[in-house]
């Protein structure tokens, strides 16, 4: 067992940090969450697109680097390091693009992957319903057939970066008669500009307008966007469900910068006698090595030819509880200045603590609930038996 | 990079796993907290003829170590089945001897270490424990004191612990056997060693528990299911595994450290050191919850791994301590 890079990564990570040092913004960008900050977002993906290092794990042909997982933690440390923009693209590349490089057609690939990468095409997940979200075999919303396609029905919400995005996925329920809830679904994939296809942004919890809900009235679709077999989704859903809890939507990287930044403010201000908060600032700053210790094991275990299953519900809890407590550790260690939120001319590190607070506030619930996740846990990795929920 | 144990070191965990299932552990365990140490001196026998104690010893002392890794991987089991006496003083002990370079001392105490003829006890800075542990069981025990190093000549009165396994005694006397600045550098290495054997031995006894808590939970009904099937136990048992999860590959990669002589090393092993104590010392608290009663009565055998947890956590360095050495400029 060892942890040593070989030189090959070591020159990949100089030329990551080289590009980054170069062309990281020096004043953060506003906001993703809103709309001027969404258009600024969207030019910096062009931005990485353009020296492709925005999908560096993709091949060559859809504008990535062929990278090996191992080189793209090594470019997630190196971007959050260099304190460079948040990902606005992340939902398509994170969620769909595995799903198309698993059960996408070749012609798919080549339509859709491309503009994702560019930035050109931003994409928002379309899979909670009013009475559906971690439960999504109580879906709604419907997929009926037509000539040549689909029409859309019914109302999906909460949608991540739909109220600026260009086009959603999600699943519909394509045939009702199925004899099991989770059967009989379809994945599809629709441009939020089609007719009869309303956006409502929602205000979230830190007063950025976001996310959506989508009301669908027939919206057509055609047969080329449907991922996989129709009547399939659920299994199709279920891979991209892995990814979105554990290691591509959450690379230690962001949360071991984030320790980094977290002992700095610590040093700058603490009250050394003050062991309580000192206890905490050290367990972010573990909690933030074992989660990269913890992915580096599941990459050699990836790179030696094992499927990581359940074992994502594991990062699922653990990461989205690290990034709690690193944002509340430092919201403490801001006393007065904690609550000024981004905006605020005088809020430390431009808001980005208070920031990153409230959106860490939602990790617990979704990606599927850690309720659901420990559910998962239990029944999956420990063998308990299933019960009353 | 692969950051993942390697088939020969998985298989000579298995092989101790085995060798120590068989052995009966709680029947050693109840007999050392007696006081009577024959059975667990004839179980360490075994061990040193699986190699643990060589693994601390260099070769040229008829060792095969050192091997942090595999040390790592050896007291995991040891702490999964609750292995009573001076384990990790022994191996700390050889740490120490090792660094203080070639000598009378080196060559007869490293052998009979590696061989496991000899037990020997450490009391030492690293613990900021004025207690040796089973001084009375032991042959020797060493004393670092400052910048000396003595062997002491008698002990104090056994104090009991809260887990009854462990002899705590104040070493007193003594010859010196070493002096100086070597001794106080010896003495650090020494304390990471011991750091990291705990460490391994929490995460052993927490895997245990936790393993044993699940099978409880599947067996026993109440209103008329398992109670594992009920939300509160399962989510209870899930955060348990996840903090064991995550302690883990802190604790190899402290393991690496330390073989590699890493600067770094010493955070590391305090990392590791805090997450493995914290999350053994939950599964206790999780184990003794989900038991109900019977978890709370001595004859289970349960209780030898319950009253362990505590003392391992704070042993060798205290959860505040490691986190001060995290933070450490």
């Amino acid at each position: 067992m060892d942890l040593e890079f070989s030189a090959a990564e070591d020159a990949f990570r100089a030329e990551a940090r080289a590009w980054l040092a170069a062309h990281v913004p020096d004043t953060p960008l506003p906001s993703l969450e809103t709309a001027e900050g969404f258009a600024a977002h969207r030019q910096w993906e062009r931005t990485l697109f353009a020296d492709r290092w925005s999908v560096v794990s993709w091949p060559e042909d859809y504008g990535g680097r062929g990278a090996s997982i191992l080189q793209w933690l090594i470019f997630e440390e190196e971007y959050y390091a260099a304190g460079a923009p948040g990902r606005v693209s992340q939902n398509g590349i994170s969620l769909l693009a595995p799903t198309l490089f698993e059960h996408g057609t070749a012609e798919q690939r080549a339509r859709i992957l491309p503009p994702m990468a560019s930035g050109e095409a931003i994409w928002a997940q379309a899979w909670s319903e009013p009475e559906a979200g971690s439960d999504l075999a109580s879906l709604r919303s419907t997929a009926v057939r037509t000539d040549g396609g689909w029409r859309l029905s019914g109302q999906k919400t909460w949608s991540s970066r739909a109220a600026f995005a260009d086009r959603a996925f999600g699943l519909f329920r394509s045939d009702p008669d199925a004899p099991k809830p989770h059967q009989g679904l379809t994945y599809l994939m629709f441009p939020l500009d089609a007719e009869g296809v309303t956006v409502r942004p929602i205000g979230r919890l830190d007063g950025k307008p976001a996310f959506a809900e989508l009301f669908l009235d027939g919206v057509f679709v055609p047969d080329e966007d449907v991922i996989g077999e129709p009547g399939q989704g659920w299994r199709v859903a279920m891979s991209t469900a892995g990814n979105e809890r554990g290691l591509t939507l959450r690379s230690p990287g962001r949360f071991t910068a984030a320790a980094v930044r977290l002992t700095a403010l610590w040093r700058g201000q603490a009250d050394p006698s003050d062991t309580a908060l000192r206890d905490r600032v050290a367990d972010a700053v573990i909690g933030a090595r074992a989660y990269q210790l913890f992915t580096y094991a599941g990459a050699s275990r990836l790179a030696a030819g094992s499927r990581i299953g359940a074992e994502s519900s594991l990062n699922k809890v653990f990461w989205s509880e690290l990034d709690i407590a690193l944002h509340e550790t430092a919201l403490d260690l801001l006393g007065p200045y904690g609550e000024l939120a981004d905006g605020a001319q005088e809020a430390p590190s431009h808001g980005s603590w208070a920031e990153g607070h409230t959106f860490s506030l939602a990790g617990p619930l979704y990606a599927g609930t850690n309720e659901i996740q420990r559910d998962i846990i239990a029944e999956r990795l420990l063998g308990l038996p299933k019960g009353r929920r | 990079m692969r950051f993942l144990l390697d088939d020969e070191q998985r298989e000579f965990g298995r092989t101790l796993d085995g060798l120590l299932e068989a052995a009966g552990t709680p029947a050693v365990v109840r007999a050392w907290a007696a006081g009577d140490t024959a059975p667990g001196r004839a179980l360490w026998a075994r061990l040193a003829e699986a190699g643990v104690f060589a693994l601390a010893v260099p070769e040229q002392h008829d060792g095969l170590g050192p091997l942090p890794v595999e040390l790592a991987v050896a007291f995991g089991e040891l702490g999964r089945h609750a292995v009573p006496g001076p384990l990790v003083e022994t191996v700390a002990a050889a740490a120490l001897l090792d660094r203080l370079g070639d000598g009378d001392v080196t060559r007869t105490w490293l052998p009979q270490i590696a061989s496991g003829k000899a037990v020997v006890s450490l009391c030492g800075p690293g613990a900021s424990s004025p207690y040796a542990l089973d001084a009375d069981a032991s042959d020797a025990v060493f004393v670092i004191d400052g910048d000396t190093l003595r062997v002491a000549d008698g002990h104090g009165p056994v104090q009991p612990s809260l887990d009854p396994a462990r002899r705590l005694a104040r070493p007193h006397g003594g010859t010196v056997l070493a002096h100086g600045p070597q001794v106080i550098a010896a003495a650090a290495h020494a304390a990471d060693v011991a750091a990291l054997a705990t460490a391994a031995q929490a995460l052993g006894l927490g895997r245990a528990l936790l393993a044993r808590t699940v099978g409880y939970v599947g067996q026993r009904t109440q209103f008329g299911v398992a109670i594992g099937s009920f939300q509160s136990v399962k989510h209870r048992l899930a955060d348990t595994l996840i903090a064991l999860e995550f302690a883990e590959p802190l604790l190899h990669a402290a393991a690496l450290a330390l073989a590699t002589a890493d600067p770094a090393a010493g955070r590391e092993i305090a990392a590791a050191k805090v997450s493995a104590g914290e999350a053994a010392y939950a599964a206790a608290r999780t184990a003794l919850q989900l038991h109900g009663a019977v978890g709370y009565t001595e004859e289970l055998d349960l209780s030898l791994w319950i009253r362990k947890a505590r003392p391992l956590r704070d042993a060798w360095g205290t959860p505040a301590a490691c986190r001060d050495r995290v933070l450490a400029p």
